[in-house]
């Protein structure tokens, strides 16, 4: 029953590797380690790798089975066919030390920056007293075997060195939502994991959850309970739903475009500006309008006016910078502005919005376009995918299919592109976006890959 | 010559399972700078592995529970083979070494009245191991994991460098103790190792060593341990001249997994059998009621009726044959197995689904519910698991003072599953997690006073000895490279997984000896390919050299023992011995082999011996001993 597998795996150390072809026996019930431990004894006896438990309680063995992360050891041959290339690489998150070995001491930093558990003040040991319910909130997370796939899959630091600084990564805000539900814990950890520990930065892709061989809901029970927590103690409220209620002044403005008519919503709303130039009701009406009729450059001067009023607010500055980097993204998409000019200003706006990012906002759309504009089209289809995941809105989920479309279609894969752009105009007819990404599309298409 | 990296400690802890990370904490907490010295990633160690709980007599389920009686079946579980100071001290500590848990912030499951729960388990009279669903041990090594950042946190604060007092070396593997004076002579001065991700040779300057680096296992085909576990603590004691003993008590854990073939030894936890789970056979009989050996028959049920009466009135039924201690257990397996009664993959039936609702299994056991969906497509909730023995735990280990961990080396000290006596010629299941902590932490502090004792008069590294330790480390990448480790320790395993296995006899035991011979010449030509970049093949032949000698103890153990006690079953000798009782054997290195004496054991206080019921204790002590106990007493 056993037959010949033909396996690709990374080789390789921190200056130098690559994929290497082998051909091994696989065995009835067997995973992926054992594979791996049989190149080990008849191949290849210097080939590095995690393991110890070999049964999926240690968190040692992960990696990448065709780029998706894994634990080695939970992994069972009988997952894939016996024709298909099975291709293992390391995570791709943490520096490689040698083959399928990373260094994860970030997490290790990061585990050092988390304030461990503070002791009940004048409760004895041997006196504790907490009841089951109250304690399976915290044991959920406790199951963590510290396999840091979720740390590997995170967007945040996967691709961006740079946000590693100030980003603790899912890993840690299982802690710290752990440490908060604690019973007995005696500190107040809210506030600290929105400053110090980047949970603002996670746009709640839910990627983490999916990787996690523990089955933790990392993103439904502790990050999103943590950052409405986070709100509930960092904004006041008055101010956070002040922000939220429509002005007269921009009603108006509002009712004319919701019944189609973009010129005379922009009217309305250049006339209300007159008066009173900074009034972010009409601003938003105005963005809207110019949006409405495909004039993204305009409408981006609207949202650098909007961001550059927005005062202190968290959320209403959040909005205005996510704002402002679509306007810029969507006009460099229909090729009405230089990218080249424009993309510091477009970097600069999106990390501002990524880093003031609370709950139900959504940036993995904004990241994917940024990425389609540069043409890096894997990661456009990949964030585009991640966002169309968790969006809500029929508008949004229609911006992020274009995007996808987009994508495909660069990547060669063009009835699926079609059939993203067709299910995405069934959504919002009116796109704005639609035309100049159907142009797009139809280029890409001629160009020979 | 290669760079070697120099670091001086009061204190070096190598091993940071549960019983390296308490003693380590104790040290740091006794203000001794510290080192902690660790084969894999800060948090891997086999610790996490441990799945049913920790034993202590907190009393919460059963306000009856007490040290006394935890005492009692320890010893009982031991086949009185234990050292009774170590299971006193273990049956008194264990409490508020998991209470103190609970401060650094663990989280067990609860009683109602939101004290620690705590459930049965074999050879247990009461419910008594605290725990956390099937995962006790991971909680177990996080929680001090955890403890150790809190402390580097609290140094962070108040030296400016969270590393200053207390610091892993993770994947850093020791390969020598150094000493400034013989095998023979001398005290601890240091110890050296190498890193997996580079090579690098690192010497570590302290007057202390403690060694915690857990078991063997990984000599044995069908185990439960993971690659950690080639008894390099067993050997680095030997060479720097301390003692080990029982290292022929070997535990078969009863329930592995068998199936399918490349999973087969995994664990399969107790609590499956605790929380109700019972054993058939191919004709679907509950065959543990036939193998109640004499001296368990009071406390155990004579029909299914009274052993299922006892899970919900444990007042007035015996307990179930399946909670016997492991010993028992793994043999009946055994014979079944060989009478042509076993499953079709060669074990036998471990039903829970017939027992509990779905629901009720996958909150009690998650991870095993898991790792038989995941790894063998069965699911627990609806078919019974197919069971057999695995080589799980080393009773032998480096012989200690009880109080303080001492081994007869000045300077060296052991703790956890790599030191000996505590549980005799078997161990109870629980009674490691607790022990890891009891004694983790006596460790820690006899190192601590050993350190504090000494002043400012150091014990001198030699450099001629480190030179000789990187020598020998680096050696076999000199080999001619005729033979290859992974062979050699899948000769090794099958050895002694054949004829040193749960069940033993003379001719089989000699031939392993002569086996053994052939694989200790074979390893010296042995070649790895490839760098000193984390070089798992090379890393393998260092930790065969561990394997072989302690093999070769444990074989030679077990050829002097000629009786049948806890985790040593002589086919020739089926019967428990009083005079052998009375006896350890102890091993030492002699040439590039193994010595073994015997050595009378410690006698219990009459104190202790009164917890006993006279007809009890006859069953396991000549006459003789029992003269000292007043007349008519106990
Ligand atoms: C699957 C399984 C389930 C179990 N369940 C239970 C249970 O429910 N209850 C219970 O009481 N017991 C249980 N046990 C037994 C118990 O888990 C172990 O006996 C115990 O964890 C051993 O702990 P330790 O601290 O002695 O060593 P370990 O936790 O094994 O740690 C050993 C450490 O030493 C290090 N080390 C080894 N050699 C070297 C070297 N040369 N240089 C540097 N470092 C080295 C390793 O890297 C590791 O960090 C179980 C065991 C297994 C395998
Ligand atoms: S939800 Fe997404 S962004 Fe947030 S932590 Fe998880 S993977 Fe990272
Ligand atoms: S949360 Fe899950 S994925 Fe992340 S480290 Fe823990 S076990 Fe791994
Ligand atoms: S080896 Fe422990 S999780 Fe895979």
């Amino acid at each position: 029953m056993g037959y010949k597998a033909r396996f690709r795996v990374w080789r390789g150390d921190d200056t130098d590797g690559g994929l290497e072809d082998f051909s091994v026996e696989v065995n009835e019930g067997e995973v992926v380690l054992d594979v791996i431990h049989r190149l080990q004894a008849t191949q290849t006896p210097d080939l590095a790798v995690r393991w110890n438990c070999k049964a999926g309680k240690c968190g040692s063995c992960s990696a990448e089975i065709n780029g998706q992360p894994r634990l080695l050891c939970m992994t069972r041959m009988s997952t894939f066919t016996e024709e298909q290339v099975v291709t293992v690489t390391p995570l791709r998150t943490f520096p490689v030390i040698k083959d399928l070995v990373t260094d994860v001491s970030f997490n290790y930093q990061k585990a050092l920056e988390v304030p461990a558990f503070a002791p009940p003040v004048g409760v004895a040991p041997g006196e504790y007293r907490m009841q089951q319910t109250d304690v399976e909130r915290s044991q959920e997370f406790r199951k963590c075997i510290e396999c840091f796939l979720c740390q590997d899959t995170c967007h945040v630091i996967r691709d961006h060195e740079d946000n590693k600084e100030a980003f603790a990564g899912p890993r840690f805000f299982i802690r710290l939502a752990e440490l908060d539900m604690h019973p007995l814990d005696s500190m107040d950890r809210k506030r600290r994991s929105q400053e110090q520990h980047g949970l603002g930065m996670c746009n709640i892709t839910k990627c983490c959850t999916e990787v996690c061989p523990e089955g933790i809901k990392i993103t439904d029970n502790a990050i999103i309970p943590m950052k409405e927590r986070v709100v509930d103690t960092m904004y006041d409220p008055v101010v956070w739903l002040g922000s939220r209620i429509p002005r007269r002044s921009a009603m108006a403005a509002n009712r004319a475009l919701d019944s189609g008519d973009a010129a005379a919503a922009e009217e309305h709303a250049r006339s209300r500006l007159r008066d009173k130039p900074s009034d972010a009701a009409a601003l938003g009406a105005l963005q809207d309008a110019l949006v409405a009729q495909g004039r993204f450059v305009e409408a981006s001067d609207v949202t650098r006016t909007k961001l550059e009023h927005a005062g202190r607010g968290r959320g209403a500055r959040q909005r205005a910078a996510a704002d402002h980097a679509w306007a810029l993204l969507c006009a460099a998409e229909a090729g009405q502005i230089d990218l080249d000019r424009y993309d510091d200003e477009i970097t600069a706006t999106l990390q501002q919005a990524q880093r003031l990012a609370s709950i139900g906002t959504v940036l993995a759309g904004t990241h994917a376009l940024h990425h389609l504009v540069h043409g890096r089209l894997a990661e456009a289809a990949e964030h585009s995918r991640e966002a169309l995941r968790w969006d809500r809105s029929r508008q949004t989920r229609a911006d992020d299919l274009v995007t996808l479309a987009e994508a495909l279609t660069g990547l060669g894969n063009r009835p699926e592109g079609e059939s993203a752009m067709a299910e995405s105009l069934t959504l919002w007819p009116a796109n704005p976006r639609a035309e100049s990404a159907r142009s797009n599309m139809h280029e890409m298409g001629l160009q020979p890959r | 010559m290669s760079e070697i990296e120099r670091h001086r400690y009061d204190v070096v802890v190598i091993g940071a399972g549960g019983a390296g990370l308490r003693a380590a904490i104790e040290a740091r907490m006794q203000g001794k700078r510290t080192a902690i010295v660790c084969k894999s990633l800060f948090g891997k160690a086999h610790t996490v592995m441990a799945e049913g709980g920790a034993a202590a007599a907190m009393g919460n389920v059963n306000p009856n529970d007490n040290w006394q009686v935890h005492f009692r079946d320890t010893m009982r579980g031991g086949k009185f083979l234990n050292h009774w100071r170590m299971a006193e001290l273990h049956a008194k500590e264990a409490p508020d070494r998991v209470w103190e848990l609970e401060s650094y912030g663990a989280l067990f499951d609860r009683t109602k009245d939101g004290k620690i729960s705590q459930r049965n388990f074999g050879g247990h009279e009461y419910p008594r191991l605290a725990h956390v669903g099937d995962r006790t041990g991971l909680e177990m090594i996080r929680t001090l994991q955890q403890k150790i950042v809190s402390l580097q946190q609290e140094d962070q604060r108040s030296h400016g460098d969270a590393q200053a007092m207390i610091r892993v070396f993770a994947e850093t593997t020791i390969t020598s103790l150094l000493k400034d004076g013989d095998q023979s002579s001398g005290r601890i001065s240091g110890a050296v190792g190498y890193t997996r991700e580079n090579g690098t040779f690192v010497v570590f300057e302290a007057p202390a060593v403690v060694l915690a680096t857990g078991g063997i296992g990984k000599s044995f085909k069908v185990t439960s341990n993971s690659w950690e576990y080639t008894g390099d603590g067993h050997a680095l004691a030997m060479k720097a001249g301390a003692t080990l003993l029982n290292m022929e008590f070997v535990q078969f854990h009863p329930t592995g997994m068998v199936w399918p073939p490349s999973v087969k030894g995994i664990l399969v936890t107790e609590s499956v059998r605790g929380d109700g789970g019972v054993l058939r056979n191919s004709e679907d009989k509950r065959f543990m009621f036939d193998y109640v050996p004499a001296v368990f028959r009071k406390q155990y049920a004579e029909t299914e009726e009274e052993a299922d009466g006892w899970y919900d009135d444990p007042g007035s039924n015996r307990r179930p044959p399946e909670l016997l201690p492991r010993d028992e257990v793994a043999r009946a397996i055994n014979s079944e197995v060989k009478e042509g009664r076993g499953s079709p993959s060669g074990g036998v039936f471990l039903d829970i689904a017939s027992r509990l609702p779905a629901d009720a299994i996958r909150k009690k056991l998650p991870s095993m519910y898991h790792q038989f969906k995941e790894l063998a497509d069965v699911d627990i909730t609806k078919e019974p698991m197919e069971v057999g023995p695995t080589c799980h735990y080393v009773m032998g280990g480096v012989e200690v003072d009880p109080d303080t961990g001492a081994s007869v080396v000045p300077g060296l000290f052991a703790a956890g599953e790599c030191s000996g006596g505590m549980h005799g010629s078997n161990r109870l299941g629980g009674n490691s997690l607790s022990d890891l902590l009891v004694f983790g932490r006596r460790a820690g502090l006899g190192a601590s006073q050993y350190v504090e004792a000494l002043g400012a008069a150091r014990p001198a590294v030699s450099e001629r000895d480190v030179e000789s330790a990187r020598r020998t480390a680096e050696a076999p990448f000199d080999g001619d490279g005729g033979e290859n480790p992974y062979t050699i320790h899948a000769d090794l395993q099958q050895t002694m997984n054949d004829l040193v296995g749960i069940i033993r006899k003379r001719e089989e035991i000699e031939e392993a000896l002569s086996r053994l011979e052939e694989l200790k010449s074979r390893a010296k030509r042995i070649g790895v390919q490839g760098d000193k970049i984390f070089n798992p093949g090379w890393h393998l032949a260092i930790d065969l050299s561990n394997m072989l000698i302690v093999s070769e103890c444990v074989a030679r153990a077990a050829l002097i023992r000629e009786e049948s006690r806890g985790g040593h079953t002589r086919d020739d000798f089926p019967d428990m011995s009083d005079e052998w009782r009375k006896v350890n054997l102890v091993c030492r290195p002699e040439g590039d082999g193994v010595r073994v004496d015997k050595q009378p054991l410690s006698t219990m206080p009459p104190e202790l011996l009164s917890l006993f019921d006279r007809d009890e204790l006859s069953k396991y002590m000549t006459e003789d001993e029992l003269s000292i106990l007043p007349e008519g007493k106990a």
